[in-house]
């Protein structure tokens, strides 16, 4: 019993410990915003802000090219389908590879599997010259119609949630004459919900939190997303870091909210994820 | 109904499910060849290509890849990829798996821990770069500042050739440890308490339980966390790019930095597919090993 407790002790100090590195970085990117530009590359630097200055956030917000609002606008427009329609043909595939017995089932869906360890590099380029030969250059295009074609993690983690629900609820559905189109969208995702949800927060995460493909396909500022605005803002004002640290409070803000509310569809998806893979 | 009329039916049956599940599987299928499976024989083909995007492509052959073995600039990139994933990979793991064992212990506030644990992970990666690009300043950030406090003196963590590649590094191990680690604890939390009811009647201590139960018992989590991550340690970029753009001189590109510089800043595209496909067979031939060797290893069943 007292080495049992012993451990008890050493992992709540390794805990604590591991919080507060996790969490210093924040608490200091959140001071920093609200001191000013003096007092930033002051020496000693100073802990709590002298003076409070809430007005960097009110230049962040409008100093870049294009002002934090209409960042979060693009974004939207770019994530929103690339959620709504990705998870739905990603389920439906799912639907099909946990239930229904097709020729070549295993084969596709290994096919799936391995695409997932295809490193983006292999991809990039012919996919850049496709959508430049498209006009789609400087469009959200590029950008959202990826997405909507589903992807790999998100057919692997609903087929396997979906090959626990029990067959008897289909069966009785069929004698029923219901067709499987209606078994997927009234049976199989309403009892989904939770694992829509994972998806959802997994897929708004990926899509907002994405920097490279807005760098690569957009370049007229109006159409610039957080992350692009961001990084954007930051060629400009490189040595800015009052302004910097309250545009990263800014971006980072959205997904913190989701993150705070959304936190338990985040954990069981990644727990899926490692349990089954 | 006849046997014959019972053949019909099965056989009508699985036409149905072929055609079903073509049709349920076509959009992701129309997805998987049109942005993966095609672009992967485009790029091989590329690499055989000189081509700016403007002036008219040209057929090759093996030049490309010629020059990669002789280009010093890939070959440094190459080298660092390798350093970070050498780092990467141990640090991480390590240290996502004393977390998982801290928290698979009867402690409190395991909720709190876990938002805390994976707060930078969620976060973007722009912000975590730009806030530790500020961290990590040599004369005014707030980390050199604690050294000096404690009678040490400052580290150019990011402006230095040596330090850089580490000090980013050091960041993304960070950012990425609570991944891993809920990754680890559901595994540690799938261990039946049984067993460590029998190794407590044989009085081993805590340490033999990590060696001889713990982590025998999550080898397919190990495994599978491992391959995971030696894939996206391969790839690294953004945190390259918004730190310090391959520099000091080129002490920190790596392979997908490079290939990112000759692509969209040089205009070099069939020499970038060359690399492209170079860091796919590298990446193949270390997930094979992976698999091969250590997926042996694995113990699959309780």
């Amino acid at each position: 019993m007292r080495k049992s407790k012993k451990s008890i002790i050493i992992s709540y100090v390794i805990l604590i410990v591991m919080s507060v590195v996790d969490i210093a970085p924040f608490v200091w990117m959140v001071l920093s915003s609200f001191k000013s530009q003096q007092e930033l590359f002051a020496y000693p630097p100073t802990f709590w802000p002298e003076e409070w200055h809430p007005e960097n956030y009110v230049n962040a917000w409008n100093s870049g090219s294009i002002s934090f609002g209409g960042m979060f606008l693009n974004t939207m427009k770019i994530v929103i389908p690339v959620v709504i329609i990705g998870v739905l043909v990603s389920s439906l595939a799912a639907y099909a590879f946990a239930r229904i017995n097709f020729k070549g089932r295993d084969k596709l869906f290994g096919l799936f599997l391995a695409s997932m360890m295809v490193p983006f590099a292999v991809t990039l380029i012919p996919s850049f010259i496709m959508f430049r030969t498209l006009g789609w250059y400087d469009t959200f295009l590029p950008l959202i119609v990826p997405g909507c074609f589903g992807s790999a993690f998100a057919i692997f983690l609903l087929r396997q949630f979906f090959m626990t629900i029990p067959g008897e609820l289909e069966e009785a559905a069929r004698i029923d004459g219901c067709g499987r189109l209606r078994i997927w969208f009234q049976i199989f995702m309403p009892l989904s919900k939770p694992i829509l949800a994972t998806l959802t927060v997994f897929t708004f995460q990926g899509n907002y939190n994405d920097l490279m493909g807005p760098l690569i396909y957009l370049s007229d500022s109006s159409k610039f997303t957080v992350q692009l605005g961001l990084a954007t803002f930051r060629g400009m004002f490189s040595t800015r870091y009052d302004l910097l640290m309250a545009g990263s409070v800014f971006c980072l803000l959205p997904i913190l909210v989701i993150y705070i509310f959304a936190q338990k569809y985040f954990v069981s998806g990644i727990v899926m994820t490692g349990l089954k893979g | 109904m006849s046997v014959a009329a019972k053949k019909k039916t099965s056989h009508s049956i699985q036409r149905r499910d072929n055609i079903e599940g073509f049709l349920f599987t076509l959009p992701a299928v129309i997805g998987l060849f049109v942005f993966i499976l095609i672009p992967i024989i485009a790029s091989i083909g590329l690499s055989f290509t000189k081509w700016d995007l403007i002036t008219d492509i040209e057929f090759i052959g093996i030049k490309n890849y010629v020059e990669l073995f002789q280009d010093e600039i890939f070959l440094t990139s190459l080298l660092n990829t390798l350093k970070w994933v050498v780092l990467y990979i141990p640090l991480g793991l390590t240290l996502s798996f004393i977390l998982a064992l801290a928290m698979d212990m009867p402690v409190k506030g395991i909720g709190v821990f876990r938002t805390i644990f994976y707060l930078p992970y969620v976060s973007p990666i722009l912000v975590i770069a730009l806030l530790f690009t500020w961290i990590y300043n040599t004369d005014f950030g707030i980390l050199n500042y604690m050294l000096n406090e404690i009678g040490l003196p400052s580290v150019p963590w990011i402006s230095d050739g040596n330090l850089a590649i580490f000090s980013i590094c050091l960041m993304s191990v960070w950012k990425g440890a609570g991944y891993n680690m809920l990754i680890f604890l559901a595994a540690l939390q799938g261990i039946p308490d049984s067993l460590y009811e029998a190794a407590d009647l044989d009085g081993i201590t805590a340490f033999q339980k990590v060696i001889y139960i713990k982590i025998p018992l999550i080898t397919p989590s190990l495994y599978y966390v491992m391959i995971m991550a030696v894939i996206s340690a391969f790839q690294v970029f953004n945190e390259i790019y918004i730190m310090t753009s391959g520099g000091p001189g080129y002490a920190t590109y790596t392979m997908s930095y490079y290939l990112w510089s000759n692509a969209f800043s040089y205009n070099r595209f069939g020499y970038a597919c060359a690399m492209a496909i170079i860091m796919f067979i590298i990446i193949l031939a270390v997930s094979l090993f992976q698999t091969q060797f250590l997926g042996k290893k694995v113990q699959y069943d309780l």
